[in-house]
Protein backbone atom coordinates (compact mmCIF):
# COMPACT_ATOMS: atom_id res chain seq x y z
CA UNK A 1 0.00 0.00 0.00
CA UNK A 2 1.13 3.48 -0.21
CA UNK A 3 2.40 5.07 2.52
CA UNK A 4 1.86 8.21 2.21
CA UNK A 5 -1.98 7.38 1.72
CA UNK A 6 -1.63 5.98 4.83
CA UNK A 7 -0.21 8.93 6.76
CA UNK A 8 -2.77 11.41 5.36
CA UNK A 9 -5.62 9.31 6.24
CA UNK A 10 -3.67 9.11 10.14
CA UNK A 11 -3.52 12.40 10.42
CA UNK A 12 -7.26 13.08 9.16
CA UNK A 13 -8.89 10.54 11.42
CA UNK A 14 -6.49 12.14 14.81
CA UNK A 15 -8.05 15.78 13.40
CA UNK A 16 -11.49 14.20 13.44
CA UNK A 17 -11.35 12.45 16.83
CA UNK A 18 -10.35 15.70 18.23
CA UNK A 19 -12.52 17.88 16.09
CA UNK A 20 -15.45 15.90 17.42
CA UNK A 21 -14.53 15.54 20.84
CA UNK A 22 -14.26 19.46 21.05
CA UNK A 23 -16.61 21.02 18.76
CA UNK A 24 -19.34 22.38 20.92
CA UNK A 25 -22.52 21.32 18.21
CA UNK A 26 -23.18 18.07 18.91
CA UNK A 27 -25.01 17.59 15.90
CA UNK A 28 -21.61 18.31 14.13
CA UNK A 29 -19.85 16.21 16.64
CA UNK A 30 -21.85 13.44 15.64
CA UNK A 31 -21.47 14.35 11.91
CA UNK A 32 -17.68 14.33 12.64
CA UNK A 33 -17.49 11.06 14.41
CA UNK A 34 -19.66 9.49 11.24
CA UNK A 35 -16.72 10.79 9.19
CA UNK A 36 -14.08 9.55 11.79
CA UNK A 37 -15.59 6.03 11.54
CA UNK A 38 -15.01 6.32 7.78
CA UNK A 39 -11.58 6.88 7.78
CA UNK A 40 -11.36 3.72 10.09
CA UNK A 41 -12.76 1.85 7.68
CA UNK A 42 -10.47 2.92 5.28
CA UNK A 43 -7.51 2.18 7.76
CA UNK A 44 -8.99 -1.39 7.97
CA UNK A 45 -9.42 -1.99 4.21
CA UNK A 46 -5.65 -1.05 3.56
CA UNK A 47 -4.63 -3.33 6.55
CA UNK A 48 -5.93 -5.86 4.55
CA UNK A 49 -8.92 -6.83 7.25
CA UNK A 50 -11.72 -6.40 5.00
CA UNK A 51 -14.58 -7.98 6.77
CA UNK A 52 -13.98 -5.08 9.63
CA UNK A 53 -13.75 -2.44 7.11
CA UNK A 54 -17.04 -3.67 6.04
CA UNK A 55 -18.69 -3.83 9.27
CA UNK A 56 -17.15 -0.45 10.78
CA UNK A 57 -18.62 0.90 6.79
CA UNK A 58 -21.91 -0.22 8.20
CA UNK A 59 -22.29 -0.02 11.85
CA UNK A 60 -19.96 3.23 12.49
CA UNK A 61 -20.60 5.26 9.54
CA UNK A 62 -23.84 4.53 8.74
CA UNK A 63 -26.52 3.52 11.19
CA UNK A 64 -24.57 4.83 14.50
CA UNK A 65 -24.02 8.22 12.92
CA UNK A 66 -28.27 7.73 12.21
CA UNK A 67 -28.71 7.18 16.39
CA UNK A 68 -26.49 9.65 17.39
CA UNK A 69 -28.48 12.14 14.87
CA UNK A 70 -32.05 10.70 16.34
CA UNK A 71 -30.29 11.36 20.06
CA UNK A 72 -28.98 15.17 19.22
CA UNK A 73 -32.79 15.30 18.21
CA UNK A 74 -34.52 14.02 21.04
CA UNK A 75 -32.26 16.03 23.59
CA UNK A 76 -30.29 19.39 23.47
CA UNK A 77 -28.05 20.32 20.37
CA UNK A 78 -26.01 22.05 22.49
CA UNK A 79 -23.53 20.93 24.86
CA UNK A 80 -23.25 21.83 28.37
CA UNK A 81 -19.88 21.82 29.00
CA UNK B 1 -12.20 19.37 37.11
CA UNK B 2 -11.53 19.10 33.29
CA UNK B 3 -7.74 19.83 34.30
CA UNK B 4 -7.78 16.58 36.31
CA UNK B 5 -9.16 14.91 33.26
CA UNK B 6 -7.19 15.99 30.78
CA UNK B 7 -4.44 14.62 33.18
CA UNK B 8 -5.60 11.27 33.48
CA UNK B 9 -6.33 10.91 29.81
CA UNK B 10 -3.12 12.21 29.35
CA UNK B 11 -1.43 9.49 31.82
CA UNK B 12 -3.53 6.78 30.84
CA UNK B 13 -2.70 7.09 27.47
CA UNK B 14 0.97 6.92 27.73
CA UNK B 15 0.56 3.91 29.48
CA UNK B 16 -1.17 2.48 26.71
CA UNK B 17 1.09 3.33 23.88
CA UNK B 18 3.82 2.16 26.17
CA UNK B 19 2.45 -1.14 26.31
CA UNK B 20 1.72 -1.04 22.44
CA UNK B 21 5.29 -1.04 22.11
CA UNK B 22 5.96 -4.50 22.93
CA UNK B 23 3.61 -5.62 20.55
CA UNK B 24 4.95 -7.02 17.31
CA UNK B 25 4.92 -5.62 14.34
CA UNK B 26 2.26 -5.45 11.81
CA UNK B 27 2.21 -8.98 9.75
CA UNK B 28 5.35 -10.37 11.59
CA UNK B 29 5.12 -14.24 10.43
CA UNK B 30 7.15 -15.12 13.70
CA UNK B 31 4.70 -13.56 16.28
CA UNK B 32 2.92 -15.81 18.58
CA UNK B 33 -1.02 -14.98 17.08
CA UNK B 34 0.47 -16.20 13.53
CA UNK B 35 2.81 -18.96 14.83
CA UNK B 36 0.59 -20.94 16.08
CA UNK B 37 -3.55 -20.73 15.67
CA UNK B 38 -3.37 -18.64 11.76
CA UNK B 39 -1.70 -21.61 10.48
CA UNK B 40 -3.96 -24.25 11.36
CA UNK B 41 -6.97 -22.19 10.41
CA UNK B 42 -5.17 -21.29 7.40
CA UNK B 43 -4.55 -24.83 6.35
CA UNK B 44 -7.71 -26.68 7.35
CA UNK B 45 -10.63 -24.32 7.15
CA UNK B 46 -11.51 -25.23 3.57
CA UNK B 47 -10.82 -28.83 4.37
CA UNK B 48 -13.48 -28.90 7.14
CA UNK B 49 -15.97 -26.40 6.81
CA UNK B 50 -15.76 -25.55 2.19
CA UNK B 51 -15.89 -21.88 3.21
CA UNK B 52 -13.57 -19.96 0.94
CA UNK B 53 -13.85 -17.24 3.08
CA UNK B 54 -11.76 -17.81 6.04
CA UNK B 55 -12.81 -15.19 8.47
CA UNK B 56 -16.75 -16.46 8.14
CA UNK B 57 -15.30 -19.10 9.08
CA UNK B 58 -14.00 -18.46 12.35
CA UNK B 59 -16.29 -16.54 13.03
CA UNK B 60 -19.25 -18.87 12.78
CA UNK B 61 -18.08 -22.21 13.01
CA UNK B 62 -14.73 -22.49 14.75
CA UNK B 63 -15.43 -19.41 17.20
CA UNK B 64 -19.17 -20.21 17.12
CA UNK B 65 -20.15 -19.60 20.63
CA UNK B 66 -18.24 -16.10 20.77
CA UNK B 67 -20.76 -15.03 17.42
CA UNK B 68 -23.27 -16.09 19.09
CA UNK B 69 -22.94 -14.72 22.39
CA UNK B 70 -22.22 -11.16 20.13
CA UNK B 71 -25.60 -12.04 19.20
CA UNK B 72 -27.00 -12.21 22.59
CA UNK B 73 -25.23 -8.67 23.59
CA UNK B 74 -26.50 -7.08 20.60
CA UNK B 75 -30.36 -8.79 21.44
CA UNK B 76 -29.57 -7.26 25.56
CA UNK B 77 -29.15 -3.83 23.93
CA UNK B 78 -32.35 -3.51 22.03
CA UNK B 79 -34.27 -4.64 24.95
CA UNK B 80 -32.30 -2.63 27.35
CA UNK B 81 -33.12 0.47 25.24
CA UNK B 82 -36.77 -0.34 25.11
CA UNK B 83 -36.54 -0.73 28.76
CA UNK B 84 -35.10 2.68 29.33
CA UNK B 85 -36.90 4.64 26.69
CA UNK B 86 -40.05 2.69 26.10
CA UNK B 87 -43.47 4.98 27.39
CA UNK B 88 -45.85 2.56 27.55
CA UNK B 89 -48.76 4.18 29.42
CA UNK B 90 -51.26 5.84 27.03
CA UNK B 91 -50.42 9.69 26.62
CA UNK B 92 -53.58 12.25 25.77
CA UNK B 93 -53.35 13.50 22.49
CA UNK B 94 -52.62 16.93 22.74
CA UNK B 95 -52.32 19.35 19.39
CA UNK B 96 -52.05 17.15 16.13
CA UNK B 97 -50.81 18.86 12.53
CA UNK B 98 -52.93 17.40 9.42
CA UNK B 99 -52.19 18.51 5.64
CA UNK B 100 -54.62 18.53 3.02
CA UNK B 101 -53.33 16.22 0.52
CA UNK B 102 -54.62 18.17 -2.17
CA UNK B 103 -54.43 21.94 -1.51
CA UNK B 104 -51.51 21.52 0.73
CA UNK B 105 -53.50 23.34 3.27
CA UNK B 106 -51.95 22.53 6.94
CA UNK B 107 -54.66 22.46 9.83
CA UNK B 108 -53.70 22.46 13.72
CA UNK B 109 -55.85 21.01 15.39
CA UNK B 110 -56.39 21.36 19.29
CA UNK B 111 -56.61 19.12 22.33
CA UNK B 112 -60.25 18.04 22.26
CA UNK B 113 -60.70 18.46 18.37
CA UNK B 114 -62.11 15.89 16.15
CA UNK B 115 -58.89 14.47 14.30
CA UNK B 116 -59.27 13.31 10.91
CA UNK B 117 -57.40 10.03 11.35
CA UNK B 118 -59.31 7.97 8.83
CA UNK B 119 -59.47 10.53 5.89
CA UNK B 120 -57.61 9.81 3.07
CA UNK B 121 -57.72 13.38 1.87
CA UNK B 122 -55.66 14.40 5.36
CA UNK B 123 -52.23 13.22 6.26
CA UNK B 124 -50.73 13.62 9.81
CA UNK B 125 -47.75 15.46 9.69
CA UNK B 126 -44.87 15.92 12.52
CA UNK B 127 -45.61 18.78 14.84
CA UNK B 128 -42.24 20.53 13.89
CA UNK B 129 -43.07 21.89 10.47
CA UNK B 130 -41.97 19.23 7.58
CA UNK B 131 -42.20 20.43 3.68
CA UNK B 132 -43.03 18.68 0.79
CA UNK B 133 -40.72 16.14 -0.05
CA UNK B 134 -41.70 14.62 -3.21
CA UNK B 135 -38.02 14.22 -4.13
CA UNK B 136 -36.89 12.77 -1.40
CA UNK B 137 -39.72 10.62 -0.79
CA UNK B 138 -39.67 8.99 -4.58
CA UNK B 139 -35.82 8.52 -4.57
CA UNK B 140 -36.09 6.42 -1.11
CA UNK B 141 -39.22 4.41 -3.03
CA UNK B 142 -36.91 3.55 -5.60
CA UNK B 143 -33.59 3.01 -3.31
CA UNK B 144 -34.94 0.66 -0.78
CA UNK B 145 -35.38 -2.59 -2.35
CA UNK B 146 -31.92 -2.05 -3.91
CA UNK B 147 -30.69 -2.02 -0.67
CA UNK B 148 -32.82 -4.43 0.95
CA UNK B 149 -31.54 -6.94 -1.92
CA UNK B 150 -27.82 -5.84 -1.28
CA UNK B 151 -29.08 -7.13 2.43
CA UNK B 152 -29.91 -10.08 1.72
CA UNK B 153 -26.68 -10.67 -0.65
CA UNK B 154 -24.33 -10.12 1.96
CA UNK B 155 -25.56 -12.20 4.21
CA UNK B 156 -26.18 -14.78 1.71
CA UNK B 157 -22.60 -14.44 0.06
CA UNK B 158 -20.80 -14.30 3.27
CA UNK B 159 -19.14 -17.48 2.18
CA UNK B 160 -17.27 -16.49 -0.34
CA UNK B 161 -16.98 -12.75 -0.16
CA UNK B 162 -16.97 -9.77 2.61
CA UNK B 163 -20.04 -9.44 4.98
CA UNK B 164 -22.18 -12.04 6.81
CA UNK B 165 -24.80 -12.03 9.43
CA UNK B 166 -23.63 -8.58 10.92
CA UNK B 167 -23.30 -6.50 8.36
CA UNK B 168 -26.20 -7.35 6.00
CA UNK B 169 -28.69 -7.28 9.22
CA UNK B 170 -27.07 -3.95 9.49
CA UNK B 171 -27.92 -2.80 5.84
CA UNK B 172 -31.22 -4.46 6.25
CA UNK B 173 -32.32 -2.08 9.18
CA UNK B 174 -30.70 0.58 7.16
CA UNK B 175 -33.29 0.29 4.78
CA UNK B 176 -36.25 0.41 6.88
CA UNK B 177 -34.27 3.44 9.54
CA UNK B 178 -33.81 5.27 5.93
CA UNK B 179 -37.64 4.17 4.97
CA UNK B 180 -38.55 6.21 8.49
CA UNK B 181 -36.75 9.24 7.67
CA UNK B 182 -37.76 9.94 4.14
CA UNK B 183 -41.84 9.14 5.01
CA UNK B 184 -42.29 9.62 8.41
CA UNK B 185 -41.59 6.79 11.79
CA UNK B 186 -45.83 6.64 11.72
CA UNK B 187 -45.71 4.48 8.45
CA UNK B 188 -42.46 2.99 9.46
CA UNK B 189 -44.13 1.60 12.08
CA UNK B 190 -47.00 0.42 10.08
CA UNK B 191 -44.85 -1.56 8.12
CA UNK B 192 -43.00 -3.24 10.63
CA UNK B 193 -44.69 -2.83 14.17
CA UNK B 194 -42.91 -2.89 17.55
CA UNK B 195 -43.90 -5.96 17.91
CA UNK B 196 -43.12 -7.44 15.03
CA UNK B 197 -39.05 -6.11 15.23
CA UNK B 198 -39.23 -7.53 19.17
CA UNK B 199 -40.25 -10.96 17.96
CA UNK B 200 -37.67 -11.17 15.48
CA UNK B 201 -35.00 -10.35 17.18
CA UNK B 202 -35.67 -13.04 19.74
CA UNK B 203 -36.15 -15.45 16.48
CA UNK B 204 -32.64 -14.56 15.16
CA UNK B 205 -31.50 -15.79 18.72
CA UNK B 206 -33.63 -18.56 18.73
CA UNK B 207 -32.37 -19.94 15.38
CA UNK B 208 -28.75 -19.41 16.56
CA UNK B 209 -28.86 -21.09 19.55
CA UNK B 210 -31.84 -23.75 18.50
CA UNK B 211 -29.31 -24.91 16.00
CA UNK B 212 -26.80 -25.67 18.58
CA UNK B 213 -29.32 -27.39 20.45
CA UNK B 214 -30.16 -29.16 17.26
CA UNK B 215 -26.51 -30.81 17.09
CA UNK B 216 -26.89 -31.64 20.95
CA UNK B 217 -29.85 -33.72 20.56
CA UNK B 218 -28.10 -35.07 17.32
CA UNK B 219 -25.28 -36.11 19.09
CA UNK B 220 -23.07 -33.80 18.68
CA UNK B 221 -21.14 -30.93 20.50
CA UNK B 222 -22.68 -27.80 21.00
CA UNK B 223 -22.44 -25.97 17.61
CA UNK B 224 -21.08 -29.01 15.83
CA UNK B 225 -22.89 -28.64 11.99
CA UNK B 226 -21.31 -31.88 11.22
CA UNK B 227 -24.88 -32.57 13.02
CA UNK B 228 -26.59 -31.63 10.53
CA UNK B 229 -25.01 -33.79 7.73
CA UNK B 230 -27.83 -36.18 8.35
CA UNK B 231 -30.64 -33.88 8.30
CA UNK B 232 -29.94 -31.80 5.08
CA UNK B 233 -28.67 -35.03 3.64
CA UNK B 234 -25.33 -33.77 2.46
CA UNK B 235 -21.58 -34.70 3.53
CA UNK B 236 -20.11 -33.30 6.58
CA UNK B 237 -18.18 -30.75 4.96
CA UNK B 238 -20.81 -29.14 3.45
CA UNK B 239 -23.42 -29.37 6.27
CA UNK B 240 -20.59 -27.00 7.74
CA UNK B 241 -20.87 -24.58 5.49
CA UNK B 242 -24.89 -24.82 5.28
CA UNK B 243 -24.95 -24.49 9.20
CA UNK B 244 -22.90 -21.52 8.86
CA UNK B 245 -25.85 -20.09 6.44
CA UNK B 246 -27.97 -20.58 8.90
CA UNK B 247 -26.68 -19.21 11.70
CA UNK B 248 -26.02 -15.80 9.69
CA UNK B 249 -29.40 -16.02 8.73
CA UNK B 250 -30.09 -15.67 12.11
CA UNK B 251 -27.71 -12.97 13.35
CA UNK B 252 -28.76 -11.07 10.14
CA UNK B 253 -32.57 -11.03 11.32
CA UNK B 254 -31.48 -10.23 15.07
CA UNK B 255 -29.32 -7.50 14.03
CA UNK B 256 -32.11 -5.82 11.60
CA UNK B 257 -34.38 -5.91 13.92
CA UNK B 258 -32.69 -4.40 17.08
CA UNK B 259 -31.47 -1.53 14.93
CA UNK B 260 -34.84 -1.02 13.80
CA UNK B 261 -36.10 -1.07 17.38
CA UNK B 262 -33.22 1.51 18.49
CA UNK B 263 -33.97 3.82 15.87
CA UNK B 264 -37.58 3.58 16.62
CA UNK B 265 -37.47 4.31 20.35
CA UNK B 266 -34.34 6.87 20.32
CA UNK B 267 -36.28 8.91 17.65
CA UNK B 268 -39.61 9.02 19.13
CA UNK B 269 -38.49 9.29 22.28
CA UNK B 270 -39.86 6.24 23.55
CA UNK B 271 -43.57 7.13 22.51
CA UNK B 272 -43.40 6.10 18.93
CA UNK B 273 -45.16 8.61 17.81
CA UNK B 274 -43.60 11.45 16.03
CA UNK B 275 -39.88 10.52 15.02
CA UNK B 276 -37.12 12.19 12.80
Amino acid sequence: MIWQIEIVILIIVIILAIGALSVKDLLGAAILFGAYSFMMCLLWAIMGAVDVAFTEASVGAGVSTVLFVAAVFRTSRRTED
Amino acid sequence: MKIGGLILVVILGSVLIYGSLEFPPWGDPVSPASSHLSPYYIETSVEDTSVPNLVTAVLADYRGYDTMFETIVIFTAGIGCIFLLRIFRKEETGTRLYRHIATGITLRIEKGGKFPETSAAFERIDSVWVPHDLIVKTTCRLIVPFIQIFGLYVIAHGHHSPGGGFQGGVILGAAMILYAVAFNLRSAIQRMGERLTVMLSTLGVFIYAGTGVLCMLLGFNYLDYSALASLLGVDPVTAHSHGILIVEIGVGIAVMAVMVTLYYNLASAGKHDEGL
